[in-house]
């Protein structure tokens, strides 16, 4: 049996055809109590898992998820990671998140092809400089690379872009900051399913969580379609879906679930080599290993559950495109999906507690949630393990509504989520 | 060279040959012809290259479903990733193969089959990670793709994009389409029927038919006759390929003659899909070769292209629908051999040989097909193997429309469950795959609609399709293939069920299984029925995944549309544009409106500056026609004001101007500008030029939820108005000349005051409200009379030293003043008390928007960002806009504000610049680091107004 | 293209209107109330997956009226102008 992924083992494998890989995961039977159960198997739960055991020794932990691991958001993300953000906290969290992914394929023994193209935000007017300006300068205090191009040095990373005078919304420069990029968002997953597996978390898929254990005021488990499941700690990383869980357990919660969508056109040849987004036409897009163009803009501002696209955005987002790149009228969309996004009001993400003990909450990463895999996961299992914020997470808190202590990018940088 | 034209067969038009360029090869065909058929019938055998390996691979299919022939199009119109069996063929057209080097023929990346073994689904997952996948992954990147983008081309900038509204829009023009659409018509609905091809009849042109007496052809001309007479829309070349929320149907129509491709969005009464089934592939070895196709292309090439396959072909099915290829061919003097796999089907072969109970295990040969090799060990000789491994029905738009599938054991497929809301089924998508059966379910299908079938048409009864399924089997020798555009064998579903993706998405994800652009239209089943076979699990337990939209690839242009250029997210445009041009100025968009940034030639520094410097030393002319004039009138008006103002604004007398912030209820400032009364009961708001929008949403939004609806108005005057400013001490002596039938000394018409008055018999508002600093008049008159009174005032001007003033030296006299623009000056955090605007909020008695807010935790902390000035204190440049203060505490730098607002004062001779900075109020004379890129400077942190701060030049 | 109905103009194309919060959201007011509560008011929401009652701005004409739809399947069961007896309708 092979047990350990690498170049070796697949020339050993690839001689014997491969029969001896063994499964990336167990597909176990639920037990009637773990020391922490996480509901929501996409990244950031399966992280949350890893790192519970590889960070705190715990050993007994469930994932628990209602389908099929990945296939909310974390698989439906246009794969995105970067940490180009504006307040000190915001930086902390999601440089933390990059820096894990920096070392992640290796401490996971699964490529993620993390994939370090740079992310460029182009600017289209001076006053948008100006704000451009003003996010570089946060970033470089905040420790984190960036630089502000001029036009030539964006026409030189993306020769198909229109920098020229005739373009809509002309190219006066960009935010660049090299270290941003993209991630395979399935093998992101996977690698922290396997890697969690390995260390003895139960990954118990097909299992819908429908209630919650509540005992004394304080929650004691959950209620799933294959039995109760006791725990002396419950974490929510359900993304979209969290307030329909909080509704279970009798809370609501400062989120508004929206569908974001994404698109792909048909694979092609090199022709963008890095990550780019316009906040003037709202559209972003790389291009993928495997040749496509992977395509977003902004929410579908309807609130909805429906994880599927609608033309009224993606229209624009391509007519955005468009005007960027004139030489890609000649490509065709391959495919359009949406995932269900929960949207805080600063757009920052929710670490803590619940209003109900012993429940604890990861949420409101909304069209973000992908680059913070890792630091999320970290944050989590630690608040999970011991009951205290990390002091990353610590600003993060639910409690941060009350004291009107919002962490809105948005409105400091001017930079669109 | 296999395939060959058949002597006077097919529809092809064989007195209008056309010749193009595949390559470097010639190819020569006729009118009516697709790419692939012309490639075909020119004996070109490689078509493509698999995405993973490069094996050679040759034309599959006849349509949509095709999975290899993916190839560019160089001219007439450029496009990358075409598919061959869909495209037509024109005379000097240059076509180029794809994901080959240089072509597809001789593609030196071949090689790479001869490491398939150690490259199987995921391989990527596992390696490459040392010393870094960074290092291996441009030759990845260079690998993958198909076709290329033509950087330089030259393509249409707008696509036409059609709304249509119909009573029945039906999906695909075969016999059941045909037949539903008529019967629809006939009912007199309104009836729209598409059909991704080129030609209305589906089978009918393909399979043989006696209908009411006729053949399928000719029954297909009287369908389309009658359905004209009736008035029914027939659109060919046209897919339906998205089925969105609230019933809307997307259709992308091919352009013809350079003409793009367009969009239709269509909102049906009613939906009948007719949208057939696909066949798929029969698992063997190397399935993959050129010359394995479809069995029903084969005999949709003989009928509507003249050609045969093969001259020695071997047909391999495991249904009854196939026969007829064999026989059609046999009847074109080919050598058939059909193998089928059940045992005992009943059917007299006629012309052509037969083995039953025996199925292909491989094919054999070398770049193309051979021959191959039977389960008996025995081998046929064979330069082309079709195959039919049953068909597929077309369910892709239903599910998109929600609908649900169930398995149907009988005929080996996933079947719609039944009608939906708007929307039914009818032909072989609903698993109906004879004639009697198709027509049948077209009664069903317009039941929900109140539409009756009638009589339906009387056919003779053809082969019986009786499928026995020959689903891929685990362990099967060689190299089955089951997707051909992304190699995905049956050793990868297997790979993928051993490591436990076994979830029908994590097969999809893991293997790439049905992820190109071909969305698995013939792959997808055979790897669900083997991933079911080994996981124990039935086909309907694995499931399907989720068809998403399009349902075949859509060009970027058609959805597009005409968002192009000027018309994508237009520019606002001034009503005195042409005048602003005229006068030299350059436009540039201020939030969303095309304004003067300056007037004159010169460097921009150059032209503020003298701008700045005349307004302040004689008068400036200002066009501020996008400043918001929002009026608010009834009699619950001053109420209102006073509940969306921050400031106390029922106190306001008539006649007077106040400013005031306008607050969300999160206490962060809004908006800011003057409110004026003109009467008891009627205010003007006037809000920032990118905010009106805005700030009319934000004015409807609450006069609807908390006032009395039939007692307080908003109308947004903006449009109607424009707004001319005139500023500076020769403003009112040049205002004077105009006689505007009003008082304009200072008792008359003091500071924050306004008065009405007449330009050439047409009502004009004057208000003295400034945002210079320098003594204002503010001109509001009606749109159409602007030019008139803009050139009056420049005519008067020119002896009182006028300029026109562009906006960026409006910013440069406004931030002298330390006058704030909401959004640049404040952020989405920014509190009035930021400002140091406080006394509202202590003396106001009433409710106020955002009032709550004002009194939280985090209002009262005392670090908070305020509004500063900054002295520079190293030299005589300006700070740069975006740069941060910053401070060193515990040994780490952090930032504590930024600058906001930057430029050279002409008036003081100096930089100035205002800034958000912590705890600002309460540090003036405190000298802070800036920081901007890694380098330094030092400033000094004021109050925010830098000129003339007694403001005795409002006044002046 | 979703089709929403506003009381006053009829149906429309959803890129005509903007979403402008749930239904029945009261606004706290008075000297006593707290920063929960106010809290509350501002952020938390019941984001409902299902039936949702919402308040819906149509931009062209300028009406505030509620809609109530269904947050999964997207389908919309009515819309009613603020004032008329909307508060009795249950979502």
């Amino acid at each position: 049996m092979t047990k350990r992924y690498s170049a070796f083992a697949l020339l050993k494998e690839g001689l014997v055809g491969h029969t001896g890989w063994q499964p990336a995961w167990r597909s176990p039977e639920p037990k009637p109590r773990y020391d922490v159960v996480v509901v929501g198997g996409g990244g950031h739960g399966l992280a949350t898992a890893h790192y519970l055991v590889r960070n705190h020794g715990l050993s007994s932990v469930a994932v628990i998820e209602k389908g099929w691991i990945g296939g909310g958001n974390s698989g439906r993300n246009t794969t995105v990671v970067r940490s180009n953000y504006f307040f000190p906290e915001s930086a902390a969290l999601y440089e933390m998140a990059l820096k894990l992914y920096e070392g992640l394929s290796r401490a996971l023994n699964y490529n993620i092809m993390l994939s370090q193209r740079g992310m460029v935000s182009l600017c289209h007017s001076p006053a948008e400089m100006e704000t451009a300006a003003r996010t570089v300068n946060a970033m470089q205090i905040n420790g984190i690379d960036a630089e502000l191009l001029s036009r030539a040095e964006v026409q030189r990373l993306m020769p198909a872009l229109n920098c020229g005078p005739d373009a809509r919304y002309p190219v006066y420069g960009a935010v660049h900051q090299a270290r941003g990029g993209t991630a395979r968002h399935d093998a992101v997953n996977w690698g922290y399913a396997r890697a969690a597996d390995r260390a003895g978390v139960d990954i118990l898929q097909n299992t819908e969580v429908t209630d919650f254990i509540i005992e004394d005021g304080a929650c004691r488990g959950v209620r799933t379609s294959r039995g109760d499941i006791r725990a002396d700690r419950v974490g929510i990383a359900v993304a979209g879906h969290t307030s329909v869980l909080a509704a279970r357990a009798g809370f609501r919660l400062p989120l508004t679930s929206f569908a974001l969508q994404a698109a792909i056109t048909e694979a092609v040849k090199p022709a963008l080599d890095c990550v780019v987004v316009s906040p003037a036409t709202g559209t972003y897009v790389s291009q993928s290993d495997k040749g496509d163009m992977v395509l977003g803009g902004g929410l579908d501002l309807v609130p909805s559950y429906g994880q599927r696209g609608n033309l009224p955005t993606l229209e624009t987002v391509i007519a955005g495109l468009l005007e960027m790149f004139p030489s890609f009228r000649q490509l065709r969309l391959a495919r359009q999906w949406a995932g269900i996004t929960d949207v805080t009001p600063d757009s920052s993400p929710i670490i803590g507690e619940s209003p109900l003990p012993n429940l604890f909450l990861n949420c409101g990463w909304g069209t973000g949630g992908f680059k913070a895999i890792p630091a999320g996961g970290t944050l989590f299992a630690h608040l999970l393990a011991t009951g205290k914020h990390h002091e990353i997470s610590r600003p993060f808190d639910l409690d941060r509504f009350e004291r009107g202590r919002l962490i809105d990018e948005a409105a400091g940088s001017g930079i669109a989520h | 060279m296999t395939a060959f034209r058949v002597e006077g067969a097919g529809r092809i038009d064989r007195a209008r040959p056309l010749l193009f360029h595949f390559d470097d090869v010639e190819v020569r065909g006729f009118a009516g012809d697709t790419i692939a058929s012309a490639l075909l019938a020119s004996g070109v055998n490689v078509v493509g290259r698999s995405f993973k390996y490069h094996r050679p691979r040759g034309v599959w299919g006849f349509g949509v479903e095709d999975p290899n022939s993916l190839v560019d199009i160089a001219a007439p119109v450029v496009g990358a990733n075409a598919q061959a069996t869909t495209t037509l063929a024109f005379d000097g057209m240059r076509v180029k193969s794809v994901n080959g080097r240089p072509n597809v023929a001789r593609d030196r990346g071949r090689f790479i089959d001869l490491f398939a073994r150690f490259m199987p689904a995921g391989f990527y997952y596992k390696t490459f990670m040392f010393p870094n996948w960074h290092l291996f992954e441009p030759s990845v990147r260079a690998m993958s793709g198909f076709g290329r983008v033509d950087a330089d081309a030259e393509l249409p900038r707008s696509a036409e994009q059609i709304n249509r509204a119909v009573d029945v829009l039906v999906v695909g023009a075969g016999p059941a389409g045909l037949l539903a659409a008529l019967r629809a018509a006939e009912a007199g609905r309104s009836v729209l029927l598409v059909e991704q091809g080129g030609t209305v009849g589906g089978s009918l042109l393909v399979r043989t038919a006696a209908i009411d007496g006729r053949d399928g052809v000719t029954w297909t001309a009287e369908m389309l006759q009658r359905l004209a007479e009736r008035g029914a829309t027939v659109m060919t070349r046209t897919t339906a390929f998205g089925v969105y929320d609230h019933g809307l149907v997307a259709l992308n129509e091919k352009g013809q003659g350079g003409r793009p491709d367009r969009l239709w969005r269509i909102r049906p009464g009613h939906v009948v899909l007719a949208t057939g089934a696909i066949e798929r592939p029969l698992p063997f070895a190397n399935n993959d070769l050129p010359g394995v196709r479809s069995a029903e292309a084969a005999l949709a090439y003989l009928r509507h292209h003249g050609i045969a396959t093969g001259r020695k072909v071997v047909v391999a099915t495991n249904n009854g629908l196939a026969y007829e290829t064999a026989e059609a061919l046999a009847a074109a003097g080919v050598d058939v051999t059909l193998v089928d796999s059940r045992r005992d089907a009943g059917i007299v072969p006629k012309g052509y040989g037969l083995l039953t109970g025996r199925s292909v295990v491989a094919a054999e040969g070398r770049g193309e097909v051979a021959g191959v090799r039977l389960d008996d060990g025995s081998r046929l000789v064979a330069d082309s193997v079709v195959v039919s491994g049953g068909f597929t029905p077309t369910v892709h738009l239903y599910c998109q429309a929600r609908g649900k599938l169930v398995w149907d054991a009988v005929a080996a497929a996933f079947v719609p469950g039944g009608p939906l809301a708007g929307l039914s089924l009818a032909g072989a998508v609903t698993g109906a795959f004879d004639l009697a059966g198709v027509f049948a379910s077209v009664g069903t299908a317009l039941q929900p609609i109140g539409v009756a079938a009638g009589a339906l048409p009387a056919v003779a009864a053809g082969q019986p399709y009786a499928i026995a399924a020959a689903w891929p089997k685990p362990g099967a020798e060689g190299r089955v293939f089951i997707d051909l555009q992304h190699d995905v064998t049956v050793k990868d579903v297997e790979l993928a069920a051993r490591e436990n993706y076994t979830s029908v998405e994590h097969l999809k994800r893991y293997t790439a299984l049905g992820m190109a652009g071909d969305q698995g239209k013939t792959s997808n089943l055979n790897g669900i029925a083997l991933m079911a076979e080994l996981t124990g699990r039935t086909i309907p337990e694995v499931g399907t995944t989720t068809y998403r939209p399009p349902f075949t690839p859509v060009p970027l242009s058609s959805l597009a549309g005409w968002r192009s250029g000027g018309l994508f997210n237009p520019p606002r445009r001034l009503v005195l544009e042409n005048v602003h041009r005229d006068a030299g100025a350059s436009l540039r968009e201020y939030g969303g409106w095309l304004r003067p940034a300056f007037y004159g030639d010169g460097p921009e520094v150059e032209a503020v500056a003298r701008e700045a410097r005349r307004a302040r030393e004689a008068v400036a002319l200002f066009d501020g026609s996008p400043l918001g004039k929002i009026e608010v009138c009834g009699p619950e008006a001053a109420a209102f004001v006073d509940f969306v103002y921050y400031n106390a604004m029922a106190t306001l007398p008539v006649g007077r101007c106040r400013y005031g912030l306008m607050l969300a209820e999160s206490g962060v400032v809004f908006d800011d500008g003057v409110l004026m009364r003109l009467d008891a009961n009627r205010f003007v708001v006037s809000c920032s030029s990118s905010h009106v929008a805005a700030v009319q949403a934000h004015l409807e939004a609450w006069r609807q939820d908390r006032f009395d609806r039939k007692r307080l108005f908003i109308h947004n005057a903006t449009p109607a108005l424009a707004t001319l400013t005139l500023s500076g001490p020769q403003a009112r002596p040049l205002l004077e000349t105009l006689d505007l039938g009003l008082a304009l000394d200072d008792a008359a018409l003091p500071h924050m005051a306004f008065a009405s008055g007449a330009f050439d018999g047409v009502p004009v508002r004057v208000s003295r409200v400034s945002f210079t600093g320098d003594r204002s008049y503010e001109l509001v008159i009606g749109s159409d009379r602007a030019e008139a009174l803009w050139t009056r005032l420049m005519a008067a001007g020119a002896a009182f030293g006028i300029t026109p003033l562009g906006t960026e030296a409006l910013m440069v006299l406004r931030a002298e003043k330390g006058y704030i623009v909401i959004g640049k000056d404040s952020d989405g955090l920014t509190l009035p008390v930021d400002l140091g605007v406080t006394a509202p909020l202590r003396r106001k008695k009433g409710e106020f928007i955002g009032r709550r807010s004002l009194v939280s935790p985090e209002a009262q902390r005392p670090d908070r960002k305020q509004l500063v000035g900054l002295v520079v204190e190293d030299g005589e440049a300006p700070l740069v806009t975006g740069a941060h203060g910053v401070e060193t505490r515990d040994g780490a730098k952090r930032s504590i504000g930024y600058v906001t607002s930057s430029y050279v004062s002409p008036g003081l001779g100096r930089p100035i610049a205002l800034g958000l900075i912590e705890r600002g109020a309460s540090r003036h004379g405190e000298v802070i680091d800036i920081q901007h890129q890694r380098t330094m400077r030092q400033a000094r942190i004021a109050a925010p107004c830098a000129f003339d701060p007694a403001g005795e030049r409002l006044n002046g | 293209m979703q089709l929403f109905s506003c009381p006053f103009c009829g149906p429309r194309g959803e890129s005509e209107f903007r979403f402008a919060g749930e239904f029945g959201n009261a606004r706290p007011e008075g000297a006593t109330v707290t920063d929960a509560q106010w809290s509350s008011y501002l952020h938390r929401r019941s984001n409902p997956k299902g039936r949702s009652a919402e308040l819906w701005l149509h931009l062209t004409c300028g009406e505030v009226f509620r809609l109530d739809r269904d947050t999964l399947t997207h389908v919309v069961s009515g819309s009613y102008a603020l004032g008329d007896c909307a508060e009795e309708v249950q979502p």
